[in-house]
């Protein structure tokens, strides 16, 4: 049966110009499914659970989209940990449970979300920081200003603004709806707009795109402008989730490494210049799977860790022996 | 169009200094509209440099530029692009995994609020497609990446139109081209110059010289020798004034019979994914050239014998005994080395200083801990110094970073990282390519003391006088195969005729002609 | 031979000198400025025992940032070793099982387990050609999460005494500063042992052309594949030993290593190293480290509050790579 769903789901692929990594989602889906239904209580493809999986993807899922964009511009953002926590902090410490304070807490942590982008971009391309370390040492800025000043739960989210967490449309959750929306979004822009043909250049080559008169700083620091704005968005979602924020929450969720990971799994190439968001979905919707199967068989949390790092090393790996056997 | 009217592009005594070299010494050339004007000479001779001038990519140091009889100067390539002057360089500037829309308009796509017209797009697309005549050729959403070289050029071609150009640069347009994509690029090029567009082009490919040209320039190591029309001129009257003196003038004398020894290397039936059934002998104290053309096996050959792309069947015999090399470090074991062709990327370590360039091959075969030497090894502590003075590198300290060093000195390092290593067999690929003439000359010495020292060598060069004037015998390639043997002293006809496989002009039996013998006639 | 001499001596003498002012990496400097500083908010941190204090505390840091010079000047990143080190603590507080006669065995065993992964990072990332961020990243996470699981989650056992004297155990009596720090002992033995690997073998040449020049090296009979793992291994290494050193001085704590990974690279970076590879001195980024240690006591010393000292620690490295770039780019 798989042989068969395999080579009808290549040339879907083919048709819909999907991206490879999609045959990898649906064999960790089909493997989750067998695996599930031999050692497990083979309730995987209920739609709850399915749900639930996807819930789970959302967090990560967006800003896993703007981290896309930066690594297009052959940059990496290591900071979006930081502002996430910032966000979520911030955002409860102002809202305080009062929903009248909702828009001026949201107003107020995109546009600490777009100074925090701009920095990054100023930095990696007017001083042409190697973007690791800037955003690296952007972060640390954001993790100390944050810890100085907060400890622990700060505030409260009112309940209406945790409709972004847990409301539904119909059996639809808002939280999917919005990660879809960010994907179609990113995915539109990239594929449709001068920024989004500008950002494949800049990343493909720096001096062709200059030689063909683009501003190539421009493109760079409006990448991570959008790419902090998606960590915003995520901080919001889990502080939505949380009901209140700690300095602790995007840290500890790993989004900066693991949101790297995603990116890369999904097909996004580390050099720049190749992939998209669509790729970055499934990149997403691997690790979901994963965690899921491994909550369904009742895999140890930490053993899941491991996992998980042997299965992203393995899906790059996939790739780059592809890439060889193709040069060769 | 009456050529009576003004030079469309004019440089007049244009001066362009590098760190060591003039590159072009008071030069002048008017270029006219509607005509095609090739540009000629050495490699080193300073083609590039004047094209990268014309188009904004460098400034002169002194003279000016006049465009449509005004002075004119660039800060920029998009400048001399905005006023109607594109280039067109061997190693192309597009997005491999762009499309090709997306490429000929970068920077320029129809939009509206940022949201580019895709339609609109293809159409203008489509449109210049149209004026390259490649319409039903290319598709303007095709990945560049999926097109041939010749596409990919015409691209380039459809993007310089897309701008109006006036003057289109090309550098060696028919290099990588098949002989039916060189006839549909000659047709453009006639359609274009109809239109009244300047066409300038370096070729080292006499036959469109004299095909496409009507005025031709010959710049000699940076000077403007002449400009002569093509149907006033003859290939051998140009080439005269190109070498400007005499073949057995600037090389070194052969080596004579009692100073060749014996069979250093041997290759018996050596095949691999790019090479068939290669047969080679190479003896202690002879130069044996490798000529060919581009894409015929040359610097495959070198790599498979050095280990880098080893033969994957057939047996090399190093002085008599047979021994597997499919490292690089096989091979230096066996005191062979490389010089490659690609200097920049294969042959320097640019941040490390000069000594440990030099050493890094010795150090190499040595146990992993061993303590270094820093000017060295434990036998010869002033190995570097020694060799540095032999080879005559120009540079202010032995611990200067390679990367600061002239083009000519780089190579020189390379040379001498071989030397450390006290090669018997050296492997030189395009051993002065981008050298300018006074080191060039010295190079070839060097290389002929090594052949006296006892040092057998093979020699790969696409420049036919280098080959002829430097080997004591000459193997040329075809088709990844050895096509023919030639004496010493062979003529370049004869290398041409083995190179090209076939009786019959090259063009039309060669699989993949990349000519760029620098004489081909 | 006259001439030769000119190139070889007499004219390098000067240019040595020159040279040798010139390439001082800017960290000595920093250096001395911050223990300048600290010397002026509270003289008792310059006097030995002061200094001895400083390093101690620093040494950890110190070897680690030795290590992870060796992978970052062969052009990789490993982001691995604050999991190792957590990873050799945790694991010496199991395998100890509080009998003291059991440290010995279990350092070696724990300096195997650092080996193994050192090894699998280097062999990812020369074989199966996975960029070095991911690889020792997926490390890092498979790793932290092995580590978790052993313990079950949260720290169990202690450690003996005689494993924790590496960390926090002192010889004495020594004369003039009276006791001297064992961690100390081991950041002398291993920065010499680095050093001379790093400057004065074939090993540290070679790491520099495989960092600058892949192809060129491969050519050059350089062994590409072999270099970087052993490069992986030396920063594993020197992981554990960090951790030994941590372990020690902080107890059982499953987090020990947190954070560790990036400071170290922070702080190579500090001492002049140039990510992506080909350039790279050990003592000068094991002076990055100290110099990050040094700031944060002098934070300490003026009052800042403890978390500050990330966000200026951020800066610092920002300016440093900043300024390297620019007077890189100005040299040209």
């Amino acid at each position: 049966m798989t042989v068969k769903t395999l080579s009808n789901v290549r040339s879907l692929m083919r048709e819909t110009r999907l991206p490879p990594v999609y045959a990898i989602l649906v064999v960790v889906f089909v493997a989750a499914v067998v695996l599930d239904a031999i050692f497990g209580r083979g309730q995987i493809t209920s739609s709850t659970i399915l749900t639930n999986m996807v819930v789970r993807s959302v967090a990560l899922g967006i800003v896993a989209m703007g981290q896309t964009f930066v690594m297009l511009a052959a940059s990496i953002d290591l900071s979006v940990a930081y502002l996430i926590s910032v966000t979520a902090v911030m955002a409860s410490y102002l809202m305080q449970g009062d929903p009248n304070r909702v828009p001026m807490a949201v107003a107020a942590v995109f546009g600490i979300g777009a100074v925090v982008g701009l920095v990054n971009g100023l930095i990696v391309s007017k001083l042409k920081v190697n973007p690791f370390i800037a955003t690296l040492g952007v972060g640390l800025v954001l993790k100390g200003l944050l810890n100085a000043s907060f400890e622990t739960f700060v505030g409260a989210v009112p309940r209406s603004f945790q409709t972004l967490g847990y409301g539904q449309i119909g059996p639809i959750p808002i939280s999917i709806l919005v990660l879809l929306a960010v994907t179609i979004i990113g995915a539109l822009v990239l594929s449709r707009t001068k920024f989004g043909a500008h950002l494949y250049a800049v990343g493909g080559n720096v001096e062709t795109s200059r030689l063909s008169g683009l501003r190539t700083d421009r493109v760079i620091i409006l990448a991570h402008v959008i790419c902090s704005l998606t960590a915003v968005l995520t901080g919001l979602f889990v502080v939505s989730r949380l009901r209140s924020g700690a300095p602790w929450v995007g840290t500890d969720g790993l989004y900066d490494l693991e949101s790297i990971a995603a990116v890369v799994v999904g097909g996004t190439a580390l050099s720049g210049g190749k992939g998209g968001v669509v790729g970055t979905l499934a990149g997403v919707l691997i690790f979901g799977i994963l965690d899921t199967m491994f909550n369904q068989l009742g895999v140890d949390t930490f053993l899941k860790q491991v996992l998980r790092g042997a299965i992203i090393i393995l899906a790059v790996a996939s790739y780059t022996i592809r890439s060889r056997e193709k040069a060769a | 169009m009456a050529n009576a009217q003004l030079p469309i592009l004019e440089a007049r005594n244009i001066t362009k200094r590098f760190p060591g070299v003039v590159a072009l010494n008071d030069v002048s050339i008017q270029f006219m509209p509607g005509e095609v004007h090739a540009v000629v000479g050495e490699n080193g001779a300073g083609k590039s440099t004047l094209m990268k001038l014309l188009a904004g990519a460098y400034t002169p140091d002194e003279g000016e530029l006049f465009f449509q009889g005004s002075s004119i100067s660039f800060n920029h390539p998009r400048e001399a692009q905005e006023v109607g002057i594109s280039i067109i360089y061997q190693e192309f500037n597009l997005l491999p995994e762009r499309t090709v829309a997306q490429n000929i308009f970068l920077g320029r796509e129809p939009s509206r609020y940022g949201v580019v017209d895709q339609r609109q797009l293809m159409r203008q697309t489509q449109a210049v497609l149209q004026r390259v005549g490649a319409e039903t050729m290319i598709s303007p959403d095709a990945e560049v990446k999926t097109l041939s070289i010749a596409q990919q050029q015409l691209v380039e071609i459809a993007k310089a139109l897309s701008f109006d150009s006036k003057v289109l640069i090309m550098d060696e347009p028919t290099a990588a081209l098949a002989t039916h994509e060189v006839e549909i690029l000659t047709r453009l090029i006639h359609k274009l110059i109809a239109n009244g567009m300047a066409v300038i082009f370096i070729s080292h490919r006499f036959t469109e010289v004299f095909d496409l040209a009507k005025m031709i320039t010959v710049l000699k190591d940076g000077q403007h020798v002449a400009t002569v029309a093509a149907d006033a001129a003859t290939p051998s009257q140009v080439i005269t004034m190109m070498v400007g003196r005499e073949l057995d003038q600037y090389f070194p004398e052969l080596a004579r019979a009692d100073e060749i020894g014996a069979v250093a290397l041997e290759v018996v039936n050596g095949s691999n994914a790019k090479l068939h059934d290669i047969s080679l002998k190479l003896r202690a104290g002879e130069i044996v050239g490798v000529s060919g053309l581009q894409g015929s096996g040359r610097t495959e050959l070198a790599q498979a014998i050095f280990g880098v792309e080893p033969f994957t069947s057939g047996r090399i015999l190093v002085k008599g005994t047979e021994r597997p090399i499919k490292t690089p470090k096989a091979a230096i074991n066996l005191r062979m080395g490389f010089v490659t062709e690609d200097r920049k990327a294969e042959g320097i370590f640019p941040n490390q200083p000069l000594n440990d360039n030099i050493l890094a091959p010795v150090r190499a075969l040595q146990a992993l801990l061993r303590r270094i030497k820093r000017f060295g090894t434990a036998e010869k502590p002033q190995l570097v110094l020694e060799l540095v003075q032999q080879v005559d590198v120009r540079t202010p300290s032995i611990q200067q970073e390679v990367q600061y060093l002239s083009g000519g000195n780089q190579q020189k390092v390379v040379l001498a990282k071989w030397l450390a290593s006290t090669c018997d067999i050296l492997i030189f690929d395009e051993p002065t390519r981008g050298i300018d003439v006074d080191a060039k000359a010295s190079i070839h010495e060097m290389i002929r003391d090594l052949a006296q020292a006892g040092t057998a060598v093979l020699m790969i060069s696409s420049e036919l006088p280098e080959v002829i004037g430097m080997s004591d015998r000459i193997v040329v390639m075809w088709d990844g195969r050895i096509s023919g043997e030639l004496p010493a002293g062979a003529g370049e006809e004869a290398i041409m005729h083995l190179a090209t496989g076939h009786q019959e002009s090259h063009r039309t039996a060669v699989p993949e002609p990349r000519g760029e013998g620098t004489l081909e006639l | 031979m006259a001439q030769l001499s000119t190139i070889g001596q007499e004219k390098s003498w000067r240019d040595r000198i020159l040279s040798g002012l010139r390439s001082v990496s800017p960290i000595y400097v920093v250096l001395i400025l911050l223990l300048i500083g600290i010397g002026t908010q509270n003289p008792v941190f310059l006097e030995p025992s002061g200094i001895l204090n400083l390093l101690r505390r620093a040494a950890p840091l110190m070897i680690l940032t030795a290590g992870q010079l060796f992978v970052i000047v062969s052009g990789g990143f490993d982001l691995s070793v604050g999991s190792i080190m957590s990873l050799t603590v945790i694991g010496a507080s199991l395998l100890i099982n509080n009998d003291p006669t059991n440290a010995w065995w279990v350092i070696l065993v724990l300096f195997g387990i650092g080996i193994v992964a050192g090894l699998i990072n280097g062999a990812l990332v020369s074989y199966l050609k996975v960029p070095s961020l991911i690889a020792t990243l997926g490390m890092l996470l498979a790793l932290r999460g092995a580590g978790l699981y052993w313990t079950g989650g949260a720290p169990r056992g202690y450690l003996t005494d005689n494993f924790r004297a590496f960390g926090r155990g002192w010889l004495e009596p020594v004369p003039w500063v009276e006791r001297f720090p064992y961690a100390v002992i081991v950041l002398i033995v291993v920065s010499a042992i680095l050093i001379y690997l790093f400057h004065y073998t074939n090993l540290g040449r070679q790491l520099l052309a495989v960092g600058d020049n892949p192809r060129a090296a491969k050519l050059a009979g350089i062994q590409v594949e072999k270099m970087r793992i052993v490069a992986f291994a030396v920063s594993a290494v020197t992981a554990v030993i960090a951790g030994i050193l941590q372990g020690g001085f902080g107890g059982v704590n499953p987090d020990a290593g947190d954070g560790y990974e990036l400071q170290a690279i922070s702080a190579a970076v500090l001492g002049g190293a140039v990510l992506l590879g080909g350039r790279g001195s050990v003592p000068a980024a094991i002076a990055g480290a100290l110099a990050l240690e040094a700031l944060f006591t002098l934070l300490n010393l003026l009052g800042l509050p403890k978390p500050l000292r990330d966000a200026v620690q951020g800066l610092i490295i920002i300016g440093a790579v900043a300024y390297a770039a620019f007077s890189g780019r100005r040299s040209r």
